[in-house]
């Protein structure tokens, strides 16, 4: 099975490699397991229904049909799992853990295309299966056994009469070459079905919403990826660059003070505030990418912190108590950070307010600037980046910058779901 | 160095190479360096078993790297009032100074001090500070206080002060003393009195405080 993904790849592939795998042999497990599952399903279905409706006049049969999803999602959840014997890739559904949707059962969505698949299976699959089954078994073993069975009786396959041994001989190599046929049939029936089976099970709209999710989880991770990365370039600035420019600045110090005033001393004290610029832009730095304070203290101690060494002088009025979700706070301090950045770049502003405030469980965050406007979301990779980062928590960015001014910087998002 | 009060100190700084240089230039002076540890356990055992005069702590240490040196601070704090303590940061943001003042201000009459790494390179200022601290002053970093200021500049009581009285007033939140903020302006010490004076006064706050540098800093945060 290893050298084709499914069945149906098989069939279409090399002859002699299809029937000698094992793809055959599963198709036939599946038709075989379709038959019982059928007939089972067939019986639940007319009991649920039939009694449902016969008792409906007392409620007690509008219990009964209310349950009817619940056995379809049982019955298509087994075949699910029955669908793997001939496709084996799994689909890429959303898969809710079967106990899970049993024991909310009641505030599911009825699948419509669940029962409908259960009332094929229940009513066509099992039979058409069980004729298949019979033909593609019997006709060529009863072919193959002829000679044997011609002893005793007269043998009739398909309005072919056999009494003769001699007849039987080449019934028998006939029924040799029948074999193969009968693969050929099963496994197509079961690739067939299956076919079917997914579609109604799992259609391509559901595969398409779970790919959304999928996307949607595997963006949400690259965002906290991203987050924990800045994390550890802020450790390794910390412990590293910053603490050798501060021991630097130390040695630099005991050197002004041994040395006698003039050129030499000059030049050490021209280093030292060097160092100390040096590390005044490595906090600066630290400071965007994601500060200790923002770890320790929250949004708005962080916030005062970026509005404080702000080069535009930044009202701030912060109504964010106690701490929110991680990942919003990291997005919100980068969209406060980015934006003091960019006012101070690119607006001419003279001042800048930042606003921030909880209700319904929403944070909105705003930059407002005085300057001249006219910002380019689509230019620049800072602002795209933000979009990119708010609506990673489900937030939505907004930018208004008319030519003459203001600026608006507004980023909304919910905070409950953590 | 005229008329320094020699200290035995406690360090604690987990990177060598700072603490090296601590101990290098406090030992140059002829402070007395008992130990120099590396984690916040062994500072609160050294702390304990000898008294030191000073305590001087790196905030982010070992095990988590978060605020180790902060909360060492508060316990020795509580077990021994006397210890003045300096802590020190790579990194310095105003919340902290709530954390230390809120952790440490209860009941004590020694000194604390919260200042950025860097000062250390400024040796005399340095060296100035821990000798405020250990006399029993509050000296916060000028880093601090300048963004203290600038907050809010447009509205306020802060808004009535004078240039002048803004200096003096920055001057006294870091933590120096009357004399002290008079030489640094070339000023007499009378005219620094009437500054601080008009400060309290147009600030409301109360003058007698013997702890006025905590009564400054509060009442810039509650500013904001």
């Amino acid at each position: 099975m290893s050298r084709y993904p499914d069945a149906w790849s098989a069939v279409r592939g090399n002859p002699w490699r299809f029937l000698t795998s094992a793809w055959p042999w599963r198709s036939l497990a599946y038709l075989f397991s379709t038959v019982p599952l059928g007939i089972v399903a067939f019986l639940v279905l007319a009991v649920v229904v039939g009694l449902g409706l016969l008792t409906a006049v007392i409620v007690v049969g509008l219990v009964l049909l209310a349950s009817l999803p619940l056995v379809t999602t049982v019955v298509a959840e087994i075949e699910r799992a029955r669908l793997r014997l001939v496709l084996p890739k799994p689909s890429a559904r959303e898969t809710t853990p079967l106990q899970e949707r049993l024991r909310t059962w009641r505030t599911l969505p009825v699948s419509w295309s669940e029962i409908g698949y259960v009332v094929l299976l229940a009513t066509v699959f099992w039979l058409v299966d069980a004729a298949v089954l019979m033909l593609a078994i019997s006709t060529p073993v009863v072919l193959i056994l002829a000679p044997v069975l011609v002893r005793n009786e007269t043998i009739e396959v398909a309005g072919w009469r056999i009494d003769t041994t001699a007849e039987a001989w080449p019934a028998a190599a006939l029924g040799l070459l029948a074999l193969p046929a009968a693969a050929y049939l099963l496994t197509g029936l079961a690739s067939g079905q299956a076919a079917l089976t997914r579609l109604l099970l799992d259609p391509p709209e559901a595969r398409l919403v779970a790919a959304v999710t999928e996307l949607r989880r595997s963006r949400a991770g690259l965002v906290d990826a991203f987050e924990i990365e800045r994390r550890r370039i802020e450790r390794d600035l910390h412990d590293g660059t910053q603490q050798r420019l501060v021991a630097l600045t130390m040695a630099l110090g005991q050197a002004e003070l041994e040395l006698a005033d003039g050129p030499a001393r000059d030049l050490v004290t021209k280093a030292h505030t060097l160092a100390d610029d040096a590390l005044e832009d490595l906090r600066a730095t630290v400071r965007g990418i994601h500060p200790q304070v923002l770890t320790d203290h929250g949004l708005a101690a962080a916030i005062y912190e970026l509005a404080d060494r702000s080069p535009v002088p930044a009202d701030t009025d912060l109504h964010v108590d106690g701490r929110l979700p991680a990942p919003v706070e990291a997005a919100a301090h980068f969209l406060v950070s980015e934006a003091l950045t960019n006012i101070a770049r690119h607006s001419g502003a003279q001042t800048a307010q930042i606003h921030a405030w909880v209700t319904d469980a929403t944070l909105t965050v705003t930059v407002v600037d005085d300057g001249h406007g006219g910002a380019d979301p689509a230019r620049g990779t800072g602002l795209a980046g933000l979009a990119a980062r708010v609506d990673a928590i489900d937030g939505t960015l907004d930018i208004t910058s008319p030519p003459g001014g203001p600026t608006q910087v507004r980023m909304t998002c919910p905070i409950a779901d953590y | 160095m005229p008329d320094r009060r020699l200290l035995r100190i406690v360090i604690a700084e987990d990177v060598a190479l700072l603490r090296e240089g601590l101990v290098g230039i406090l030992e140059k002076v002829g402070h007395q360096i008992i130990a120099a540890v590396s984690d916040a356990d062994a500072l609160l055992v050294y702390t304990a078993n000898h008294q030191p005069d000073v305590v001087i702590t790196d905030i982010r240490m070992p095990p988590t790297h978060t605020d180790e040196g902060l909360r060492a601070a508060v316990t020795i704090r509580a077990q021994h009032p006397d210890i003045a303590i300096v802590l020190l940061s790579a990194y310095i943001a105003e919340a902290y100074v709530a954390d230390l003042l809120d952790s440490t201000a209860a009941s004590t009459h020694a000194g604390i001090g919260y200042l950025l790494k860097d000062r250390v390179g400024h040796v005399r200022d340095f060296l100035d500070s821990l000798d405020r601290v250990a006399a029993g002053g509050t000296v916060v970093d000028p880093d601090v206080v300048r963004h203290l200021l600038a907050r809010r500049r447009n509205d306020g009581p802060l808004a009535t002060l004078t240039d002048r009285e803004r200096e003096v007033l920055a001057l006294m939140a870091e933590g120096y003393t009357n004399p002290t903020i008079a030489q640094q302006l070339v000023v007499s010490e009378a005219a620094v009195r009437k500054h601080v004076g008009n400060i309290f006064a147009k600030l409301d706050l109360d003058p007698d405080s013997d702890r006025r540098v905590s009564a400054v800093l509060t009442y810039l945060r509650g500013a904001s």
